[in-house]
């Protein structure tokens, strides 16, 4: 299923074969080129699906916002794996068949090209003026020795025979043919070796607080089926600060420019420290294991007193933004520990925080230059001791008891403390950290699937850009003044352009050179050597 | 990366991008008048024909295609129209330049590769199409595409300035790396080929076998095959270097993101095509069809996957 000048007619179909005839014939009808081309057409349609459905692998909460809007709907995609296309049996079954195809036309063309290569160009035909390039002229001198030594020196293959010289070049177009398809093979099993071999997995980090690269330390871990736990590169970093910068002024206020992360890496137990600035575009790599810096957001800390006085919660908090050109974030504080009644706390921080018209308090910019946090507190009982896992980003509130709704009062400043009603206790924003959230991902595949790809390249340009080419040379008996008479035929088995025309000219006109006879004698004394 | 940007020179790439579009507009008008009234084409298919494949050696020598009218065909044609032609390409060449002016005046102004949202990309694009069209007309008889790559270019950076335009600036974190010289550069200048390409299979489509003004259809089918075959290995180097760049940026080379999807659909179908230029039967008019569905694919990846689908990629900053 290249691009072949040799077309494989279509099999008819067979009639009266026994088992083994029926398998050759859905052989060769797999490894046909239309086959080949309708399955390129399927794998191309097969993708489709996969950027219009929302997917698992990219977007998981898209898919549960799906399921949540038209559950009856979601549910018939999902049988059809249309929010896990790229993993679906029927996405596996296209490309499976087309690599089989593709295998099934490389394999046998390599060996008919391993053939070719050692074989010798064809004799001259008998008249080399019905070919689709010819010429021919009277020189002084010329030999099939000395045609043949030109044209080698243009790096042709020749043969020589009586009176004619059989040349031959552009070996290399079928060579890069093979070797792109066999770059594509190679690229598929890199990449599917990387998903058994390989794992990532996604964590958030506040500032000051570290991260060790062990399975429990990571909210969202994906292994690949061959990774075992213990494998993971034993490595820890503490982030010691995060520093994002947007644009202050203008219509594009709020962008961000810039995201710089402070780590103190080790890479093994017991390493010293280095110090890694990560960046969007710049993973910190530790012996083949990449961390990403992915997002980030504010983690506010607060120091909460119950109603018996006691420190019931303290520390930071990560806030997830709501809203990404104002920042504006939400997060939930849970004390199971207060007394006498437990608190929940649901928070809205504002980076930038500004009055509103209509009395509410709104942030106006991504970066904390006035950072607030609005403060919705409530008690009773949280239900965390009935063993059923929560998000620590939801608080449940139907059963609590509301007792500050904070969206018209002032939100509380860094340093500022709010006193709850009824003694119930007290609320006190300490500070402002950011935290990060990074992806960890260890590909063995990558770099096998670079070689690959770099290669399957290379092989493309040959196959696109050499022709496969003929030159046939005549040479008469010289007469009586020495003169001969040449005849010059010439044939590319591959169509494209002026080229060919242009080079067999210039051939020609090699030939045609006083110098040609010189050139030979020289090749001459140096192969009698 | 600066963060100031250049106000003078924002405003003078924006009056180039105006100029940019009169002149492909008159450029267009002048090309149209040469095909209309210039110096026939062959009037016999049949001759065009046995050309196949290339050009045939009496015009590769002198570099014009423009055969002398057939016998049959006399008719006086008025004197201005000889010019016309060499006035279009000389209009073509203004057009480039002022094209060219705004793209560069852009990044100094912002002190950036100038393709980091959809107006500045697809301004770039339609700088690389016409520069695939002039350096092609320069070296092969191609110059009866003119009218219709400048009507694609005018319309192209037309609708860009009406419906992308958005004020200079510098790009978001994820896009402040050299991977976007090299990843959009290769698919802008794949993109301007395939713009070339296309033009050509849609002409293709609409010449009949008949008597034409346009080259054979042998003749468009060749010069959309050299452009795809220029243009296939830039898009495949341009998706590879994309992968490099995800996996430096997101922490993955291949993540079925929504553009990677298109591009990967875009390979798939030019790909289809060469193997379907080559397959018996599927030879002109399908092979043609072929390419054509191959280009809406990388239009929609273009504007559809931008502007209707979210992504990794659409912060391409569309208004």
């Amino acid at each position: 299923m290249t691009s072949t000048e040799e077309l494989r007619p279509d099999p008819a179909s067979p009639a009266g074969l026994g088992p083994l005839g029926w398998m050759r014939w859905a052989w060769r009808l797999l490894t046909s080129m239309r086959t080949a081309l309708i399955l390129l057409f399927l794998f191309a349609l097969a993708s489709v699906p996969g950027s219009l459905y929302p997917q698992r692998s990219i977007s998981p909460e898209k898919v549960t916002q799906y399921f949540t809007d038209s559950p009856e709907l979601a549910r018939w995609l999902d049988r059809l794996w249309l929010f896990d296309v790229f993993t679906s049996p029927w996405f596996a079954a296209t490309y499976l068949l087309l690599f089989l195809s593709l295998a099934g036309c490389v394999l046998p063309r390599a060996s008919v090209h391993l053939r070719e290569l050692r074989r010798r160009p064809p004799a001259a035909p008998r008249n080399l003026s019905r070919l689709p390039r010819h010429a021919s002229f009277a020189a002084e001198g010329a030999t099939v020795e000395s045609v043949a030594a030109v044209l080698r020196r243009r790096r042709f293959r020749t043969v020589t025979g009586p009176g004619w010289v059989a040349a031959e070049k552009g070996y290399l177009r079928e060579t890069g043919n093979l070797l792109f398809h066999a770059a594509l093979l190679a690229l598929l099993v890199a990449v599917g070796a990387g998903g058994l071999y390989g794992y990532r997995g996604n964590v958030l980090v506040v500032e000051g607080n570290g991260f060790a690269n062990t399975v429990a330390a990571y909210d969202r871990y994906i292994p690949g089926a061959q990774v075992s736990a213990e494998a993971l590169e034993p490595f820890h970093f503490t982030l010691k600060d995060f520093q994002a910068s947007y644009i202050a002024t203008g219509e594009r206020r709020g962008q961000p420019l810039d995201f710089t992360a402070r780590l103190a890496v080790s890479d093994r137990p017991g390493a010293p420290e280095r110090t890694h600035v990560l960046k969007v575009n710049e993973p910190l790599d530790v012996a083949g294991t990449q961390t990403y810096l992915l997002g980030h957001g504010y983690a506010p800390t607060f120091k909460i007193l119950d109603g018996k006085g006691q420190v019931a919660f303290e520390g930071p908090v990560p806030c997830l933004p709501v809203d990404q050109v104002t920042y504006t974030s939400e997060c939930v504080i849970k004390a199971p520990d207060a007394e006498p009644d437990q608190l929940g706390f649901l928070v809205r921080f504002l980076p930038t925080a500004l009055p509103a018209a209509d009395g509410t308090w709104v942030s106006v910019f991504p970066g904390a230059a006035n950072p607030t946090a609005q403060v919705f507190a409530f008690s009773g009982d949280l239900g965390m001791r009935s063993g059923e896992p929560q998000s620590v980003y939801r608080l449940e509130t139907t059963h609590l008891k509301p007792l500050v709704m904070g969206d018209k009062t002032k939100p509380l400043a860094v340093g500022e403390k709010l006193e709850l009603p009824g003694g119930a206790g007290s609320i006190q924003l300490t500070g402002v950290r950011e935290w990060i959230s990074l992806q960890i991902a260890h590909d063995p595949g990558r770099l096998p699937a670079l070689l690959a790809a770099i290669l399957s390249v290379v092989g493309l340009v040959l196959s696109l850009t050499v022709r496969r080419r003929r030159v046939w040379v005549r040479v008469g008996e010289p007469g009586d003044d020495g003169v001969t008479t040449v005849e010059v035929g010439g044939l590319t088995r591959t169509e494209g352009g002026p080229a060919f025309e242009e080079e067999f000219d210039r051939v020609v006109t090699a030939l045609q050179s006083p110098g040609a006879a010189e050139a030979a004698a020289r090749e001459g004394v140096r192969n009698a050597h | 990366m600066p963060t100031e940007v250049d106000p003078g020179l924002a405003g003078l790439s924006d009056t180039l991008i105006l100029a940019t579009v009169l002149l492909y507009v008159v450029a267009m008008v002048a090309y149209a008048l040469d095909l209309a009234f210039g110096r026939a084409r062959t009037a016999d298919p049949e001759r065009r024909l046995v050309a196949a494949g290339g050009v045939d050696a009496a015009d590769a020598a002198t570099g014009t295609a423009e055969a002398p009218a057939a016998g049959g065909e006399g008719r006086e044609r008025p004197a201005w129209a000889a010019r016309a032609g060499a006035v279009a390409v000389a209009l073509s060449w203004l057009g480039w330049a002022a094209n060219a002016g705004a793209v560069v005046t852009r990044g100094v102004a912002v002190g950036r590769w100038p393709w980091g949202n959809m107006y500045e990309f697809v301004v770039a694009i339609c700088l690389a199409a016409v520069t695939a069209f002039l350096l092609m007309q320069a070296r092969q008889p191609v110059r009866f595409l003119g009218a219709f790559v400048s009507a694609a270019a005018a319309l192209g950076i037309g609708f860009a300035v009406r419906y992308l335009h958005v004020q200079a600036g510098p790009v978001v974190p994820a896009l402040n790396s050299y991977w976007i010289a090299i990843h959009v550069s290769a698919a802008i200048i794949a993109s301007g080929l395939f713009i070339i390409a296309g033009t050509s299979g849609i002409l293709f489509l609409a010449r009949k076998d008949g008597p034409s003004r346009l080259p054979g259809r042998a003749e468009l089918e060749s010069l959309a095959h050299r452009a795809i075959v220029l243009a296939f290995p830039v898009w495949t180097f341009a998706v590879i270097a994309g992968a490099l760049w995800a996996d430096k940026a997101w922490g993955r080379y291949w993540g079925w993101d929504p553009k990677e999807v298109w591009a990967f659909i875009t390979w798939v179908a030019y790909a289809a095509y060469l193997h379907a230029r080559v397959t018996a039967g599927w030879r002109g008019k399908a092979a043609t069809i072929v390419q054509l569905i191959a280009f809406a694919t990388l239009l929609f990846n273009l504007v559809g996957v931008n502007i209707f689908i979210s992504g990794l990629h659409s912060y391409a900053q569309v208004p």
